[in-house]
């Protein structure tokens, strides 16, 4: 009985635990080695220079700028989609729903389901300077002084980029919220409606702190994503990267290393030092957003 | 009152901001050139159909399409088969290094997939992977692992053992008990999540940028991108919408016909 136990146990292990081990472990452990060479172009030879890599980082321009282009997107991803992502859901949700909510829901979610580089595709058309949706908009609302060159120019091109990710990003966190809000007892909005408690005293004294856990992972989650924001920075800039480093971020600037450059060693110490971020950001963040925890 | 309809003005903003560039994009695909530029707001004053049957078969987003179809669809099962043996050997058995193990799947998730770039391009490379459907494949089944097996781990334990232990006694083997008894009651778990690795495998684009270069083996995403990137040289504008269309609607299809079980699949990720 317990002999067949093993073997079984083994048997079904062996080939999922030795795939993992080669395409998800082995790279994982060999990053932080290579991170410490002066490994460049397809030649097999490096050294390892100790921390070189690292010192060389820090005297890079480059990865400053892309340093706090990440920041910038660091504080106003999450800011501007988490705020905009609960006015909708309480708007979808108000007195238990809205007519059309559902549908509502639906639309909005759209574009989580579209691939990046599609919608990347997709706004470039946008953005274009002299056909594009939104300059034909604004000129034709009477507005074409606000019209702009937009992923083109130095000023415009990250908040343009920032505004897709937003874009994208609302419809995930409305569904999201809504459904957490869903959860909480109907009986707490009556009876905050007979004390005479205003919609917007109800939403920050209610829903905000019954929601807060799902509101923190939601935070969490868009604060990490704005250190991988990659995919839309390579379709939508000029360069990419550009104008100008104007939208360089770190992952770009890892990439470029990488696979235009053939620094591997370099590539490698921005990752670790993409990864290491990504740790104090992530405890940071729970560690700022916790509250007590409300039971219903 | 007032407030009720201010907030389906609000809620209605937002639907049309979402769906105005969509829609845009349907309809320029039926332009021709010239229309496009001369009056992007109008509708197509003659139906241009060829602009998809030349995205299809000029622009190759039909062996694009192709392409993605099968290496996503070997990613999610291949994923779904490695993760639910190992979350089902974690969930039903206790062995010494059991616990370590699950936190070696589970491990994988709190590292971003920039730190492995690199060795994980010659890792593929030195199999001599590159370029291939099975490279792809194989990094994508693997890379979704770490989340599949916390979320079927998780789903396995909540089922209880006394069915698989009275099929044990009966004489049904291990083996048996998996297939014939966890795995089908597994399915609501087993759907959510290839679900959710669907979506995620189907709008991946950094992986294949770097493992796989060979225009004829480019996916959807990485297609159209380069087309979007080398479009100022042929300058065919229709085809390109035409292509933009074609790669949005079959997903928003899909996402129509099960919208309920997708975005509860992919919230229930960020609620866990």
């Amino acid at each position: 009985m317990h002999h067949g136990k093993y073997r079984f146990v083994i048997g079904l292990l062996l080939i999922p635990l030795g795939l993992y081990a080669v395409f998800v472990v082995s790279p994982y452990l060999q990053a932080f080695p290579i991170a410490f060479t002066d490994w460049e172009g397809l030649s097999a030879s490096y050294r390892y220079i100790g921390f070189d890599n690292f010192v060389t980082l820090f005297h890079d321009p480059v990865f400053w700028v892309a340093l706090r282009h990440n920041l910038f997107l660091l504080v106003s991803l999450p800011t501007v989609i988490v705020t905009l992502s609960l006015f909708f859901s309480a708007i979808l949700n108000y007195r238990g729903g809205i007519p059309g909510a559902k549908f509502y829901k639906v639309v909005y979610f759209f574009p989580s389901v579209l691939s990046i580089a599609v919608v990347g595709v997709l706004w470039q058309f946008i953005f274009e300077p002299r056909s594009g949706l939104l300059n034909g908009f604004l000129r034709a609302i009477g507005l074409g002084d606000l019209a702009n060159l937009w992923l083109g120019g130095r000023d415009t091109a990250l908040a343009s980029i920032m505004a897709v990710v937003v874009w994208g990003g609302v419809g995930f966190y409305v569904v999201l919220f809504t459904a957490a809000m869903a959860a909480i007892p109907k009986e707490l909005y009556e009876a905050a409606l007979l004390d005479g408690a205003s919609p917007l005293q109800s939403f920050f004294r209610i829903t905000l702190p019954l929601i807060w856990n799902t509101v923190q992972v939601a935070i969490a989650f868009l604060v990490i994503g704005a250190l991988d924001q990659f995919a839309l920075i390579k379709v939508l800039s000029v360069g990419p990267g550009g104008p100008g480093d104007a939208t360089q971020v770190i992952s770009l600037y890892m990439y470029t290393n990488a696979f235009s450059y053939g620094k591997f060693g370099y590539a490698s110490a921005i990752g670790v030092t993409l990864f290491a971020l990504n740790m104090i950001l992530t405890l940071l963040t729970f560690r700022l957003t916790r509250r007590e925890r409300v039971v219903y | 009152m007032t407030r009720r309809v201010a907030g389906q003005g609000f809620a209605f903003v937002w639907a049309a901001m979402v769906l105005f560039p969509l829609l845009w994009s349907v309809l320029s695909s039926f332009k021709s050139d010239a229309d496009i530029f001369r009056s992007p707001w109008s509708l197509p004053s003659v139906w241009h159909w060829d602009n998809f049957s030349r995205a299809w078969n000029e622009s190759h987003i039909g062996r694009y399409f192709f392409n993605s179809v099968i290496v996503v669809t070997g990613g999610v099962l291949l994923c779904l088969l490695l993760s639910a043996a190992v979350a089902y050997v974690l969930a039903q058995f206790e062995f010494p290094g059991s616990k370590a193990l699950y936190y070696v799947f589970v491990g994988g998730m709190v590292f971003p997939g920039f730190l492995a770039l690199v060795p994980l391009f010659f890792v593929v490379q030195n199999l001599g992977l590159m370029n291939s459907y099975l490279g792809l494949i194989l990094v994508y089944a693997t890379g979704g692992m770490s989340f599949s097996v916390f979320f079927l781990t998780a789903f396995f334990k909540t089922q209880s053992k006394d069915l698989a232990e009275a099929a044990l006694v009966d004489g049904c083997s291990h083996w048996g008990v998996l297939f014939r008894i966890m795995l089908p009651l597994a399915r609501p778990g087993l759907v959510s999540i290839g679900i959710f690795q669907f979506l995620g495998m189907w709008n991946e684009y950094l992986l294949p940028l770097v493992l796989n270069t060979d225009e004829n083996r480019y996916l959807v995403t990485q297609g159209l991108a380069n087309i979007a990137v080398t479009q100022g040289y042929h300058s065919d504008f229709s085809g390109l919408f035409a292509g933009l269309t074609i790669s949005i609607i079959p997903v928003l299809a899909v996402y129509l016909a099960f919208h309920r079980q997708i975005s509860a699949g992919m919230t229930a990720g960020a609620l866990k």
